[in-house]
C-alpha cells in the first residue's frame, strides 16, 4: 500500500491542476523544440519535482517514467573514488550532486560529459537531446557550477539540463544566464484543499466541513505533501474529521516546538543542556540543520514580546550563515538558543 | 554572412534537433562580433600578420568573450585545420595542476602537420596552435602558478587565450605575460541591433520599440541571457511582451516591493512576519529582491543615519544569500531590520 502522497502525484500536465498559468507554459515549453535548460526554484512541497516529471513524460512519452535507480562510482581525482545514486530512464538522468559533498564538481565533469557524450539509445526517441535533471542545484559549489558552465553550451545538441532548487540566490551568474528561470510558487491554502477534497472523496474520508480541509491546508503552511501527509494521518486517528480534531505536526516538528516553548518560557543556563540534548536527537534523525534553525526560530516568534523579535531574528540570521559554512551545526544551534535566551532573560 | 549557413551537424543520421539561439546566433567570424570593435580590429590585424600574443580575455558574461576567440580561431585555419590546432579547456574540465600540464603536454608536443595550399590559400594557417582555457578565474593559483611555467616551455609553438570575468582573479605572472583585452558590456544599440536581428530571422513579433529594451534593462546588459529569454518568451506567447518576460526572468513584481517597503514602514512586526512568509511561499527569489529593496531605498528621502544601517543590511544579507543562507530567515532579518532602520 502506498501513500496517498504518492498515490496522488498528478503525472503528467493534464492532471496538475494547480497554478495553470506555469503549467500552459511549461507545457509550451516543451512542445517547443527548441527546448532551453531551465532551473525551476520555488519552496518546498511546490510541485518542483511533479512539474519535472510532466516535462519529461511531454518531452519523451510514458517512457520517461521506467526508471532504474543505480549507485555510480566516479573518479574523484587521483586514485579517489565517490559514489552516486543515479535514477535513470532510458532519455534522462536525474542526479544530486551535492551527495558527493564539496567534490560535486566531479560529478558534472564525469558525470554530465558521459551522458553528453553518448547518444539517445532509442532511435525513435522525440528529442536528439536528453536530460539531466540535476536536484538541490542551489547546494552546487562555486567550482561545480563553473564546471556547468561550458558544457552547458557545447553539448547542447545531446543535453538539456533541469536544475531543481528552493533558493536561486547561491546560484552564479553565468549559470543564471544559460537557464530559463521558472518560478514555482507553494500552491494557495484554496488549492491544497481543493486538492484534499478529491482525495478525501476518492479515499472516501468523512469531513465535517470544508472548514477542516483549509485549517489542514494553513497549517501546512501551503506545502502539498505535508498536507496529503496530515491528512492521511488524521484520517488514520479519527473517523470523522471534525473542526476541532487536530492536525497532527510530523514528530520532529512537534518536538521543536517544544524545545521553543521550553526555551521561552525558561530561559536558564540549566535549561540550555537540556536543549543541546534535543538538538542531538533531531540531528542524529537526520532533519537538516537549517531547518531547524528555522523552524525553531518559527516557533519561538509567536511565543515572545514584538520587541524581543529583532535581535533574536537577526541571531537566527548569523547562525543559520555560520552552520552553512561551519562543520559543527551543534555549535550554531546551541549559539543561537544561548543568544535567545540572553534577549529574553535580559528584558 | 557566415552565420545564415546551417550548422554542421556531427555527422548523425536523426534530423538535428534545433540548437538554442544562444548557439545559434554565436558570431561565426569576427566580423559578426557586435560592439567590441576596439578588439576585434587589433585582432584582425594579428590575422594578417600571422602572429598572435598570448591573450587574456576580461569582462562581464555575455559580451563575446568566448565567442570571439572561437571566431579568431575559425578565421585563423578554417574549420578543419582548427580541429587539430585548437585545445579549448575550461572549468568542466578536470583541471587540477597535472592534469592541465598533461593535456597541454601532449597537445603541444605534437608537429603541426603540413597544410594544403588550398587551405593555406583562404586562411592564415600560422604554425602555432592555440590553446583556450576559457573560465581562467576558476583555477586555483596553483594551477595557475603550474600554468605560467607550461606557458614558457611552450611559447616557441603553441598561443594561450586566457578568459575570465575578473582579471584580478589571475595571478599577475600569468596576467602580464598576456595583451589584455577587456570586453565591455555591450552598448545598447548594439545590443538592439543583435536582438532585432534575431528577431526578423525566428519571426519573433513584439509588442512595440520598448519590448526589447525593457529586456536589455533586466538582463544588465547581458545578451547570452536576453537570448535565452528571447527565445523562451517566443515560446510562450505569439507576442512578445514587457510582462512575460519580466516573469521569466524572475524578477519580483513592483507591487511585491512596494508591500513589502510599506510593511516596513509601518513596523508591525506580525505583519513583517506573515508578509515575508507569503512572499517566500511564493518563490520570489530573495536575492532579486533585496537588489530591488536596495535600488529604491537607498535613492530614496531618508535620513543619512537610516541610510547607513540599511546599507550594511544589505551588505551582510547579499553575502549570507550568496553562501547559502536560509532564505526565509534572511528576509525576515532584511525586512525587521530594515524597519528599525527607518525608524531611526
Ligand atoms: N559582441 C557580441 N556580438 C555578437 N553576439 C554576442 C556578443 N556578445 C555576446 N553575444 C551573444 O551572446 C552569446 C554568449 O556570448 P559569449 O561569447 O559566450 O559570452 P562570454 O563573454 O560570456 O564568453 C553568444 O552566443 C552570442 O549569441
Ligand atoms: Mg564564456
Amino acid at each position: 500500500m502506498s501513500l496517498w502522497v504518492h498515490e496522488f502525484r498528478p503525472s503528467n500536465f493534464a492532471e496538475l491542476d494547480l497554478n495553470e498559468r506555469l503549467t500552459d507554459n511549461l507545457r509550451q515549453l516543451c512542445t517547443e523544440e527548441e527546448l532551453p535548460h531551465l532551473l525551476l526554484y520555488g519552496p518546498p512541497g511546490s510541485g518542483k519535482q511533479t512539474r519535472v516529471g510532466a516535462c519529461l513524460q511531454e518531452l519523451f512519452g510514458a517512457g520517461s517514467r521506467r526508471i532504474k535507480i543505480e549507485s555510480r562510482q566516479l573518479d574523484a581525482g587521483g586514485s579517489k573514488k565517490l559514489e552516486i545514486t543515479m535514477v535513470s530512464s532510458v532519455y534522462h538522468v536525474e542526479i544530486t550532486p551535492s551527495e558527493a559533498g564539496n567534490q560535486d564538481r566531479f560529478v558534472v565533469q564525469e558525470l554530465l560529459k558521459e551522458i553528453a557524450q553518448t547518444q539517445q539509445i532509442d532511435q525513435n526517441a522525440k528529442h536528439r537531446y536528453k536530460v539531466v535533471v540535476i536536484n538541490e542545484a542551489d547546494h552546487l559549489t562555486r567550482e561545480a557550477q563553473a564546471a556547468l558552465r561550458r558544457t552547458m553550451e557545447i553539448y547542447t545538441s545531446n543535453l538539456r539540463i533541469v536544475m531543481v532548487a528552493t533558493s536561486l540566490s547561491p546560484i552564479m551568474e553565468p549559470i543564471r544566464s544559460r537557464t530559463l528561470l521558472v518560478r514555482v510558487p507553494a500552491p494557495s491554502e484554496d488549492e491544497i484543499a481543493k486538492v484534499l477534497q478529491s482525495i478525501a472523496a476518492a479515499k472516501r474520508v468523512s469531513v465535517q466541513s470544508d472548514a477542516v480541509l483549509h485549517k489542514i491546508a494553513a497549517t501546512s503552511q501551503r506545502n502539498m505533501r505535508k498536507a496529503i501527509l496530515m491528512l492521511e494521518a488524521m484520517y488514520a486517528q479519527n473517523e470523522q474529521l471534525t473542526e476541532s480534531a487536530v492536525v497532527p505536526l510530523a514528530d520532529w516538528e512537534a518536538v521543536i516546538k517544544k524545545e521553543a516553548f521550553e526555551i521561552v518560557k525558561s530561559p536558564t543556563t540549566s535549561k540550555l543542556a537540556e536543549v543541546r540534548g534535543t538538538n542531538y536527537e533531531l540531528l542524529s534523525h537526520c532533519i537538516p540543520p537549517q531547518i531547524i534553525l528555522r523552524t525553531l526560530l518559527l516557533q519561538i516568534l509567536p511565543l515572545v514580546d514584538a520587541k524581543a523579535a529583532p535581535g533574536i531574528i537577526e541571531a537566527a540570521a548569523l547562525f543559520d550563515h555560520r552552520i552553512r559554512l561551519g562543520t559543527k551545526a551543534i555549535f550554531h544551534l546551541e549559539a543561537f538558543v544561548a543568544r535567545v535566551m540572553n534577549v529574553l532573560s535580559s528584558r | 554572412m557566415s552565420f545564415f549557413k546551417p550548422k554542421a551537424t556531427n555527422s548523425t543520421p536523426r534530423a538535428p534537433t534545433k540548437v538554442p539561439w544562444t548557439e545559434k546566433y554565436r558570431p561565426k567570424s569576427l566580423n559578426d562580433v557586435a560592439a567590441q570593435d576596439a578588439i576585434v580590429s587589433v585582432l584582425k590585424k594579428t590575422l594578417q600578420s600571422s602572429n598572435l600574443p598570448h591573450m587574456l580575455f576580461y569582462g562581464p558574461p555575455g559580451t563575446g568573450k568566448t565567442s570571439t576567440i572561437l571566431a579568431l580561431a575559425r578565421d585563423l585555419y578554417g574549420p578543419e585545420l582548427r580541429k587539430t590546432r585548437v585545445l579549448e579547456l575550461n572549468a568542466s574540465d578536470d583541471r587540477g595542476i597535472s592534469v592541465v600540464r598533461e593535456k597541454i603536454k601532449n597537445f603541444s608536443r605534437t608537429a603541426v602537420g603540413n597544410v594544403s595550399s588550398e587551405i593555406r590559400q583562404k586562411y592564415p594557417a600560422p604554425d602555432f596552435k592555440l590553446i583556450i582555457l576559457d573560465e581562467a578565474d576558476m583555477m586555483t593559483h596553483d594551477a595557475q602558478a603550474a600554468l605560467r611555467r607550461t606557458m614558457e616551455n611552450y611559447a616557441k609553438t603553441t598561443r594561450f587565450c586566457l578568459i575570465c570575468n575578473y582579471v584580478t582573479r589571475i595571478i599577475d605572472p600569468l596576467a602580464s605575460r598576456c595583451s589584455k583585452f577587456r570586453f565591455k558590456e555591450l552598448s545598447q544599440e548594439s545590443a538592439l541591433n543583435r536582438l532585432q536581428y534575431i528577431c526578423e530571422q525566428e519571426n519573433v513579433e513584439v509588442e512595440d520599440e520598448e519590448v526589447l529594451r525593457s529586456l536589455l534593462k533586466l538582463t544588465n546588459g547581458d545578451l547570452r541571457q536576453s537570448i535565452t529569454l528571447l527565445q523562451s518568451a517566443a515560446g510562450f506567447a505569439p507576442v512578445v511582451t514587457k510582462d512575460i518576460l519580466s516573469e521569466l526572468a524572475g524578477v519580483v513584481p513592483d507591487n511585491i516591493v512596494s508591500k513589502v517597503i510599506e510593511v516596513a514602514e509601518i513596523g508591525n512586526q506580525k505583519q513583517i512576519e506573515k508578509a515575508v512568509e507569503n512572499i517566500i511561499l511564493d518563490g520570489y527569489s530573495v536575492s532579486e529582491l533585496l537588489d530591488q529593496l536596495h535600488d529604491t531605498l537607498l535613492t530614496s528621502v531618508i535620513s543619512s543615519k537610516s541610510k547607513s544601517m540599511l546599507a550594511n543590511t544589505f551588505s551582510v544579507a547579499n553575502r549570507r544569500l550568496v553562501d547559502g543562507g536560509d532564505e526565509h530567515i534572511e528576509l525576515l532579518n532584511i525586512v525587521t531590520q530594515t524597519a528599525q532602520a527607518l525608524k531611526a
